[in-house]
């Protein structure tokens, strides 16, 4: 009964997100709504960590797993990019390689500025 | 019989699981970052649809009811910040800085090699937002000119690159901080790269978190200034 519960609270804040997306006129998903809703009750404390928890730890231990249908699904785009392939896939990965690269070197900038606090 | 079976719910749910369950533990015989459970999962449940001659949507019959998950799972990635909390207030302006630079690297690398590469700039623009969750990147590349099903593979590409690539990026640039660690993954490769950080540890999955979120929202405010005002 108690992962039951844990799953509607969680689920009606995703509605909730789902419905404040649908008004909001900029595009920000449900998801990114949610997470945002879910911190704010937390850090109010309206609702505990105790509500959520089991089925939180859940969803975040096993996370990468939901992402599996969503990456089969690309086969059906493979026909639009049939030609191109090869360049999309390489500018994938040197842009996300280079990302990490000047995200990191920001980060230890910032610390080394800042006296390196940590 | 074949459609009975195939296009029951239960096999997309069933072949999901068997799939990434055998990913995880090749993974972890192998500890190669190349054998990534996402990656075989998709190897195996691609070739065995293929061979078997099943169409994408019997299999969907039952990844959707997998896909209704994503939303609570990327949701309750606030517990996860919630209990960095302190951690995040303290160090809130680096990664505010760092997703900043990440974000405009992202733009400016994807921008500079379509001219490469000579792209058109239809799939430009699709390539674009491919730092962020899907639905924030549908809806940059959509406004600017996108394709959609571009944009989608582009996502899923940078995502599973971030997951595979992240522990060999760790080591190789000798990233021992995990706030650094998290700011990193997060930055380059939003949702699917933090279930990678979620694994490396809890302030790596925190840090990944609000580095996604932020990443997002810059991205989609960037992209539609540099497309309505130059």
């Amino acid at each position: 009964m108690k992962i039951l519960i844990q799953i509607s609270v969680i689920f009606t804040i995703c509605l909730i997100g789902e419905a404040l997306s649908a008004i909001i006129p900029f595009p920000v998903p449900a998801s990114i709504i949610a997470l945002l809703l879910l911190l704010v009750l937390l850090l109010t404390g309206l609702i505990k960590v105790d509500h959520i928890k089991e089925k939180s730890d859940f969803l975040l231990t096993n996370m990468a797993f939901f992402f599996v249908p969503a990456g089969v699904k690309i086969i059906e785009h493979f026909e639009t990019i049939k030609s191109i392939w090869l360049p999309i896939f390489i500018i994938v990965i040197v842009s996300t390689v280079l990302v990490f690269c000047t995200t990191t070197l920001t980060v230890i900038l910032v610390n080394k500025l800042t006296g390196g606090k940590k | 019989m074949k459609e009975a079976v195939f296009s029951s719910p239960l096999f997309g749910i069933s072949i999901s699981i068997i799939a990434y369950y055998i990913g995880v533990v090749l993974n972890k015989k192998t500890k190669i970052a190349l054998v990534n459970p996402l990656l075989i999962s998709y190897v195996i449940i691609i070739s065995f649809l293929k061979v078997f001659n099943i169409p994408l949507e019997w299999y969907l019959n039952g990844g959707d009811f997998i896909n209704l998950f994503l939303t609570p799972a990327t949701a309750v990635l606030a517990l996860t910040i919630y209990r960095q909390r302190k951690l995040i207030k303290e160090n809130f302006l680096t990664i505010a800085l760092a997703t900043f630079v990440g974000a405009i690297t992202s733009i400016v690398s994807v921008l500079a090699l379509c001219k490469l590469f000579s792209l058109s700039d239809p799939i430009t623009y699709s390539l674009l937002p491919k730092s962020i969750t899907t639905p924030m990147a549908i809806a940059v590349s959509s406004s600017i000119g996108g394709i959609e099903s571009i944009t989608v593979l582009a996502v899923i590409i940078t995502g599973v690159t971030g997951n595979i690539l992240a522990p060999v990026l760790i080591k190789l640039l000798k990233v021992k901080d995990p706030i650094t660690q998290g700011v990193a993954i997060g930055t380059c490769s939003h949702a699917v790269g933090t279930s990678k950080a979620v694994e490396l540890g809890d302030v790596q999955g925190a840090v990944s978190s609000v580095a996604l979120t932020f990443t997002g929202i810059i991205t989609v405010v960037l992209s539609l200034i540099i497309f309505n005002f130059i």
